[in-house]
């Protein structure tokens, strides 16, 4: 697999284990990202999306040991030392989290803690940090920005509170942004926004996207590429298209069967995953 | 009830302080000058409390005392927390051998009782104010370090840390900016639990003779003196007893009242 030196993002054959467990949470996952682009991970819980991502943004847990190759705009961010890692994090790469209620610090200011990332990475003088917080928090969608950069976190609502995450995420313009199931937390109609914005965002910025989800309804929307993972592995990649219409793997049908519920005949039965698919006993 | 407990706590500690104030300037009578013709005066007028087996007005005594109660807590509640607070932050936050180390010498530490360290400290030094400060101050060193460790774990865990790696934080700013902020309500409320129980301790370790030397009035001293008279003047004892007792739950109930009033998440659901 040779890929030009302008991937964004390269992994190759990663694998995390933790502890001295004899199963890998990960194993052998490779893809690329292109600037950009959108890739979709979908997978159910214990899947291993979420260990993918903190790999790429280098916050494994230190039990964790990973092993193949992460580059990132070609820096190899396996065993890159810590300041390295911090430099690149926020400025290179940024993160959406799935619970907008804990990503928060209760006890600052929303505003001071976008701020904070802008502070860290171009060392805005505070007054100018101000007015671009505000801007962003404008972007975002929140009609009153000024009001929202003075509130606590609990004064606002979950749906508040993802745009302001999502600000945080974008306000550096980072080129890629990992979004760990950012609507999950919130219920449909919010949820819906909240995608709608964030392809606004990311089609703004130019920014490429990992968008990990256990719902390739909401994968959909905001992606063109998915990979499907299962038990740590790749099963099946390739286009949103592709996978609707023609899904190869067993557990890749049920997943497109329970995403378009629509589909079902009133009075039926609602499909699972497990009609499609066997697990099997790897997973103890 | 939240904001009565704060009221309350804060009358009560204000009382102290003033107390303590007012007798750098001014006290009824001379607190310290022996009187033989005004020995045990019950209470009245111009003794508002009487006089002690000395002829020393109780008023001036209980006054001048307050100082050596706020200077014990704050000094020894001061250099507790001040070593204890980073000590468990650091622990709680970076972990393994450290944090294993850190927390273990805090064990020891915490199973010398103040007295005890007073006790050696008095015996070594001879028995003084400074002596029973920094007893009453390392033996609590344990009770914040505790605190801090468990609470910066519960910080560095959650999202908003690793929100904040994610933009690049280090770890000195973590500390500074989120595990700070967030265990300072807990540091507050074991600050004033903290604070309370020096002043117990430094009332019973003058009552011992292992604090401040005798010729000062101090709580402790008093009620030592009333023991004597326990018998034939009862109310001697009640005086300084109930001066600890109201100081000891003004601090707890500034405490309890703070830790609302700092937490924002609380603040907003009154």
């Amino acid at each position: 697999m040779s890929t030009p030196p302008t991937s964004l993002l390269e992994v190759t054959d990663l694998g995390v284990r933790f502890g001295h467990r004899r199963i890998e949470a990960v194993r052998a996952v490779s893809f690329s990202l292109e600037p950009g682009q959108r890739l979709g991970v979908i997978g159910e819980s214990g899947s291993g999306k979420t260990v993918t991502a903190l790999a790429v943004m280098g916050l494994l847990p230190e039990n964790a040991t990973a092993s193949g190759s992460i580059r990132v705009a070609g820096t190899e961010i396996l065993g890159l030392a810590e300041p390295e890692l911090a430099r690149l994090r926020g400025n290179v790469l940024s993160m959406v989290f799935q619970e907008p209620m804990t990503a928060l610090d209760p006890t600052m200011r929303v505003g001071r803690q976008v701020a904070e990332v802008l502070r860290l990475h171009q060392g805005a003088e505070p007054g100018r940090a101000r007015e671009r917080v505000v801007d962003m928090l404008t972007r975002v969608g929140l009609d009153d920005a000024e009001r929202v950069a003075d509130a606590y976190p609990h004064q606002l609502s979950g749906g508040q509170r993802q745009r302001v995450i999502l600000a945080m995420a974008v306000i550096n313009s980072p080129r890629l942004v990992i979004c760990d199931e950012p609507t999950t937390a919130l219920d449909v109609t919010v949820q819906a926004k909240v995608l709608r914005l964030l392809d606004e965002v990311l089609t703004e910025s130019g920014a490429a996207c990992l968008f990990i989800s256990h719902d390739l309804a909401v994968v959909s929307q905001v992606c063109d590429q998915v990979v499907v993972m299962l038990d740590g592995r790749i099963v099946e990649a390739g286009t949103v298209a592709e996978l609707f219409t023609a899904p190869r793997h067993p557990y890749t049908r049920g997943l497109v069967a329970t995403a378009r519920l629509d589909l079902v005949e009133p009075g039926q039965r609602l499909p699972v995953v497990e009609d499609f698919y066997e697990a099997d006993e790897v997973r103890s | 009830m939240k904001r009565f407990q704060l009221v309350v706590g804060l009358v009560l500690v204000g009382l102290v302080v003033a107390s303590a104030i007012v007798s750098l300037f001014w006290t009824p009578f001379d607190p310290i000058q022996v009187d033989g013709a005004n020995r045990l005066r019950p209470p009245g007028w111009p003794h508002l409390l009487g006089t002690d087996g000395f002829g020393i007005d109780i008023v001036s005594q209980l006054l001048v005392g307050a100082r050596a109660t706020l200077l014990v807590g704050i000094v020894s509640v001061g250099v507790s927390a001040v070593v204890g607070v980073p000590l468990g932050m650091v622990a709680g936050q970076l972990g393994g051998w450290l944090d294993e180390v850190v927390m273990r010498a805090a064990d020891i530490v915490y199973a010398f009782p103040a007295l005890i360290l007073a006790m050696l400290f008095a015996s070594v030094w001879g028995a003084s104010t400074v002596t029973a400060m920094a007893a009453i101050g390392i033996s609590t060193i344990p009770a914040f370090a505790r605190v801090s460790r468990a609470g910066a774990l519960q910080v560095v865990a959650s999202d908003f840390v690793l929100a904040a790696r994610v933009s690049g934080t280090s770890r000195l700013g973590i500390a500074v900016r989120h595990v700070g902020p967030n265990i300072a309500p807990v540091v507050g409320v074991q600050a004033s639990v903290v604070f309370a129980l020096a002043i117990l301790a430094e009332a019973a370790l003058s009552y011992l003779g292992l604090g401040t030397p005798r010729s000062v009035p101090t709580w402790g001293n008093m009620l030592r003196q009333a023991q004597d008279q326990l018998f034939t003047a009862p109310l001697q004892s009640v005086w300084p007893g109930l001066a600890i007792a109201l100081a000891v739950l003004g601090f707890n109930l500034l405490g309890d009242g703070l830790r609302d009033y700092l937490d924002p998440r609380l603040r907003e659901v009154q």
